[in-house]
């Protein structure tokens, strides 16, 4: 008995020591190559937990975490409301933030979340320009709204204002990010597509849709209004109280002559409206209109001459994060960048933040479909093996930079977001 | 405070008065509501004074919250909006949960029978409320079962667009969902009314119909209010029904709350659930002059 007890004594002890020495061992091989060579027994201790809308948080992300870097990661998927009032009201409760961009302009200033050293992020000069520089080639013109590298980089690591230079200092990482359109049933629809005012086209009466998430469905609304000619926006992703009157104008006059169908709230929502043939066109997701196809029903996801309206989402880190669940988390987002995650989620449609890295885990048949816009050889499985287009599909809106280079807007968050909210409101019960 | 400890030592030097071991006696259902009635709305009504910016809230005093809530045409469209569905439910669920009530009580004749039937009735209670009001959805819906049956048996050429994102939707699933509010009570009172009134009226030459005008319907109105109180509740606080069946299209008082709190405007959100309560309190208020439940009961 009394053996017993001091042998697990010495054990422990010589456990604990052992465990800071490797402990010390790792943060210098982190610091110095930062490579996760070496793992300490205690950093397998740590638990990182994330959370985020659904369209990143994915198990098994976490479950390769834990398989390739040791430690866990738990995940929350949550909708994007939740996750709005989650990173500004309850900074206890995670240590990464998976939030968009938007979201990101919303909340920075309640100090939850600190800012990230790039220079600790290995693959930080591969990330692609739109989050650095704004431009995605050098000749890029950079689209209204929210654009991500505006709200991209502060001052420094306690920094509250957002700077308009790579300042080394990042707010969030970029992970995922994508394009959006409208979806249509081609089936129902039978003809060409091409504009945004197809929307509120009155052939489509009672089977139109959009989005009751005001931030998003406004910059929907406005670039219908646009392209019908009948508002002129300084800057979609701000707009005057004028501009959001006579916007808000027209949407609600096209719902009172019954032009919609329903507004959804949550992608299960647009897919069911799609698929049961309620909508044959509407705002919707990638991986919706991919939802929609899986169960044999056409549907488009339609380029149009306007443009996309366009959003992305990044890691933040919370700022209780210190010590080694800092360096863990460091770890989990060189990690992240290094190709992956990338590759796994570019086989659902997203677009990688270094698509470089994530061609290495992806098949050229499946980066020719995905980022080239080429035209598949066999057929395209997704991530969990079921098949998503067969041998001879072009992916909608044709390659990475036809499709990113076409962004008009990104989601946003405006000056006059109160006023515009209740407009929205009022929309909604008119 | 230890009110265990302190009615022990006066049980033992004295008799309490009975004032004071009332006061025992209602203690702990003070502390209850107290502490998770009252003090919640009290924090409600304080945080509707608050100010509020994109991610934060903080103390402040400020009447903007309920000047713009008691001014916009949005509130006052919506509460018509939501006493429409409120009093539509209501009249249809107080005729089927009357009728049903009646049934089970005058018709059915055995005890076992009726506690069976009852039973019966309770059935869809043991899914989810929301999984009751979604089944709806791909019944109703355009393509859904009942415009197909609809077109197949000839009735109609078109499908019905009403049938499902509608108004009629929101009022269908609100009575399906709250009918046995309003027959549970009813069923109550009807099953202790003396049949001997019954006999009685009988005797004196009453039709059948005036049975049920002078006798059962005065008899049975405890039991229709308190079932109108539930539904009437029930209907102004609802959101998701609301949500789900209208397709987002219609705006009611508990969606507009549901949207303030996901936009992170609590103190929005506050002042108008305060409006909120107020506006059903009076509702009760005049219900209960109507009736007195307590004489009643």
């Amino acid at each position: 008995m009394t053996t017993g007890t001091g042998k697990t004594r010495i054990n422990r002890r010589s456990l604990l020591k052992g465990a800071a020495a490797t402990a010390g061992l790792a943060v210098g091989a982190g610091a110095v190559t930062g490579f996760p060579t070496v793992w300490a027994q205690n950093i397998k201790n740590v638990t990182l937990r994330q959370f985020g809308t659904g369209v990143s948080n994915l198990n098994e992300v976490a479950a390769k975490v834990k398989e390739d870097l040791g430690f866990t990661l738990e995940m929350t998927a949550l909708d994007s409301d939740s996750v709005t009032q989650r990173a500004a009201t309850q900074p206890k409760s995670f240590d990464i933030a998976d939030i968009e961009y938007w979201i990101c302009k919303k909340v920075w200033g309640a100090g939850n979340l600190q800012a990230m050293d790039t220079s600790k992020i290995k693959n930080y000069d591969k990330i692609v320009g739109t989050f650095r520089s704004g431009k995605l080639t050098p000749d890029s013109v950079i689209a209204q709204g929210t654009a991500p590298h505006t709200v991209g980089f502060v001052e420094g690591p306690e920094g509250k204002t957002f700077v308009d230079n790579e300042s080394g200092w990042m707010t969030l990482i970029p992970t995922i990010y994508n394009a959006d359109t409208l979806g249509i049933r081609p089936d129902l629809i039978g003809r060409l597509i091409e504009s945004w005012t197809e929307l509120l086209n009155p052939e489509f009466k009672g089977k139109a849709s959009i989005l009751d998430i005001s931030s998003i469905g406004i910059m929907d609304a406005a670039m219908v209004c646009e392209a019908m000619g009948e508002v002129q926006y300084g800057d979609k992703g701000n707009m005057t109280k004028e501009e959001i009157d006579k916007t808000m104008a027209i949407f609600t006059e096209a719902k009172k002559n019954g032009q919609f169908r329903a507004f959804w709230k949550s992608f299960d929502e647009s897919v069911n409206l799609m698929s049961s043939g309620e909508v044959v066109i509407q705002s919707m997701w990638s991986p919706a209109i991919t939802a929609v196809r899986s169960k044999g029903i056409p549907c488009v996801y339609q380029p149009l001459k306007e443009g996309y309206r366009s959003w992305g989402g990044g890691l933040g880190l919370s700022a209780n994060l210190s010590g080694i669940e800092l360096d863990a988390a460091y770890e989990y987002i060189n990690w992240y960048l290094s190709g992956w995650v990338g590759g796994f989620l570019m086989r659902q449609g997203y677009y990688s933040a270094v698509p470089e890295t994530s061609k290495n885990f992806m098949t050229e048949d499946e980066w020719g479909y995905w980022f080239e816009g080429k035209t598949a050889q066999k057929d395209i499985v997704n991530p969990q093996g079921k098949v998503m287009e067969k041998a001879g599909a072009v992916r909608d809106g044709g390659s990475f930079y036809d499709r990113m280079g076409a962004v008009a807007c990104w989601n946003a968050v405006m000056d006059e977001n109160k006023y515009m909210v209740r407009k929205w409101n009022e929309f909604i019960a008119a | 405070m230890a009110p265990g400890a302190a009615s022990k030592e006066t049980a033992v030097s004295k008799a309490p008065s009975p004032e004071k071991a009332s006061w025992f006696l209602v203690s702990p259902l003070v502390l209850v509501l107290g502490v998770f009635l009252v003090l919640p709305i009290l924090t409600i009504v304080t945080v509707s004074f608050w100010d509020y910016n994109e991610y934060n809230f903080f103390p402040a005093f400020i009447l903007e919250n309920y000047s713009y809530l008691l001014t916009s045409q949005v509130t006052l469209a919506t509460y018509l909006k939501t006493f429409k569905f409120m009093a539509l439910t209501w009249v249809f669920c107080a005729v089927i949960g009357f009728t049903v009530a009646y049934f089970l009580a005058f018709h059915v004749r055995s005890l076992p029978m009726q506690v069976v039937l009852f039973l019966i009735c309770t059935v869809p209670f043991w899914t989810s409320n929301i999984i009751r009001m979604i089944s709806w959805i791909p019944f109703l819906g355009r393509n859904g079962i009942a415009n197909s049956t609809l077109i197949s048996a000839g009735v109609i050429d078109e499908p019905l667009e009403w049938l499902l994102f509608s108004d009629f939707a929101v009022v269908l699933a609100f009575v399906h969902l709250y009918c046995l509010f309003m027959v549970v009570p009813i069923f109550n009172t009807m099953m202790r009314i003396d049949r001997s009134l019954i006999e009685a009226a009988r005797d004196a030459g009453a039709s059948g119909f005036q049975i049920l005008t002078n006798v059962i319907i005065p008899l049975t109105k405890p039991g229709i209010m308190i079932g109108s109180i539930f539904v009437v509740t029930l209907v102004m606080g609802d959101f998701i029904t609301v949500r789900f069946m209208s397709g987002g299209q219609s705006a009611s008082v508990g969606r507009v709350i549901s949207n303030e709190i996901a936009l992170l405007q609590y103190p929005a959100a506050a002042a108008s659930a305060v409006v909120l309560l107020i506006t059903v309190l009076i509702m009760i208020g005049i219900m209960m002059r109507f009736v007195d439940i307590r004489k009643e009961l």
